[in-house]
């Protein structure tokens, strides 16, 4: 069991600022984010786009600003659950939230702050009725272990780098592998374009493309897609196993379940006081949020984090009197480490 | 002052929207929807990068051609057609007088 004074759920900007904040109160942190690294939806979609509303600095790539962020944290030793996405809270006897992911890691705090921005980051599965029946059973989202294909049947939809990438590797070790694609052209690497071109001329590679994966058939396991073309063909592929990779897609997920309340996808909070939630002990901060006049910007997040931390201490050390001090008059940050 | 524009959104259930849009303030299709309340998410804020405004044009209205970054997010959609469109990347313009647009299934 993990104990902490304040849990964060997502390591976004938002998340990582509040640790800072929060550290500024002698109060420690810990954050749990499904994916594998912090930055939430600055690293995972756009580390390299610039932003230009971060006050005081007129253009910062994405990705940097994680960097910067992790930087500024770092005297505070965070802790960090990644690669796993909370699923279930609930309250002990002390009235401590137990939060409970999907690999069974537990952690306790007296406070929450949810700031779980767009959602958990999920694969987007192709609209197909039956899709489900075959989950696990030949068709898989993600790839985490590449021998299971050895000598196998494999049909690859997408148009993106994994798509190539798992194409290529896969190519060597699988029986057969098909590509589909909706377009000629493919947005991956120029290289790893190239490399495809290359085994679909050599053979070793079954590139179909203006076409799309549309039906799914087997009995225990999956056996074959049909495949539409652009010009109206059907064309049946008999295969063991199907890959669709197009990308990851945040959903609210099951926090949506935990009885907060919530309005269009977002979490109500109260912006008047310190960003709670309905629920005593649990806020939410950043884009997960809603109140009237939100605005979803880095900037609100950042702002929601710092007020919040001051209630949160009051819950954690119910006993001990807060006094605000600037950081210029605190010399830094080392004396807090 | 530059004219507004009457658009059509046509949304899931086939129920018509008459829209009035500015053109000069750089609004996209997407933001449009938006401040009609029309069940349009715009996940990542109009950087094309999420189809969550993925569209079907109607009318024969000639629109920019979509650009690199918009034909990899399609890729990532489905149901994609040949007239679908990222409502974030049609800007508002006066050629685009009677826009008529359907919003594509939601997939997420």
């Amino acid at each position: 069991m993990i104990q902490t004074d304040l849990l964060i759920i997502g390591a976004g900007p938002t998340g990582l600022f509040t640790v800072f904040e929060a550290g500024l109160l002698k109060m420690k942190c810990h954050l749990i984010d499904s994916l594998p690294q912090p930055g939430g939806q600055l690293t995972e979609i756009y580390p390299k786009k610039p932003i230009y509303d971060i006050p005081g600095f007129p253009t910062i790539d994405a990705g940097e600003l994680v960097d910067n962020l992790m930087e500024q944290i770092k005297p505070f030793n965070a802790g960090f659950t990644l690669g796993e996405s909370a699923v279930s809270i609930d309250k002990d006897d002390e009235g401590q939230f137990i939060v409970t992911t999907d690999k069974g890691t537990k952690h306790r705090a007296p406070s929450v702050a949810i700031a779980g921005g767009l959602g958990v980051f999920t694969p987007r599965k192709p609209p197909i009725a039956n899709i489900t029946d075959f989950e696990d059973k030949g068709i898989k989202y993600i790839i985490k272990d590449p021998e299971v294909y050895r000598g196998k049947k494999v049909v690859i939809s997408g148009g993106g780098d994994s798509a190539l990438d798992w194409t290529i590797f896969l190519a060597e070790i699988a029986e057969e592998v098909s590509l589909v694609h909706r377009r000629t052209s493919f947005r991956g690497h120029l290289d790893s374009v190239d490399k495809v071109m290359a085994l679909a001329e050599a053979g070793k590679v079954n590139l179909i493309t203006n076409a799309e994966v549309k039906e799914v058939a087997g009995g225990e396991t999956l056996e074959s897609v049909t495949i539409h073309a652009k010009d109206g063909s059907k064309t049946l592929v008999e295969c063991t196993d199907w890959l669709p990779l197009f990308g990851l897609t945040p959903t609210l997920g099951p926090i949506g379940d935990w009885g907060l309340e919530i309005e269009k996808n977002s979490i109500v909070v109260d912006n008047a006081t310190d960003y709670s939630t309905n629920i005593e002990g649990i806020y939410a901060i950043g884009d997960v949020n809603t109140y009237p006049g939100k605005l979803k910007l880095i900037l609100c997040g950042f702002h929601e984090g710092t007020i919040m931390v001051q209630s949160a201490f009051k819950r954690a050390y119910p006993d001990k009197k807060l006094s605000f001090k600037y950081t210029t008059v605190m010399g830094g940050v080392g004396s807090l480490e | 002052m530059s004219a507004d524009i009457n658009i059509v959104i046509i949304d899931r259930e086939g129920q018509s929207h008459q829209l009035v849009a500015p053109t000069d303030m750089n609004m996209n299709l997407m933001e449009v929807c938006k401040s009609y309340d029309l069940p349009v998410k715009g996940t990542c804020g109009g950087m094309a990068m999420c189809a969550s405004c993925h569209c079907y044009v109607e009318s024969d209205h000639q629109l920019k051609e979509p650009s690199d970054d918009e034909e990899d997010m399609l890729d990532q959609a489905f149901f994609v057609e040949d007239n679908s469109r990222l409502g974030c990347q049609v800007f508002m313009h006066p050629d685009l007088e009677g826009l008529t647009v359907t919003l594509a299934p939601e997939s997420e």
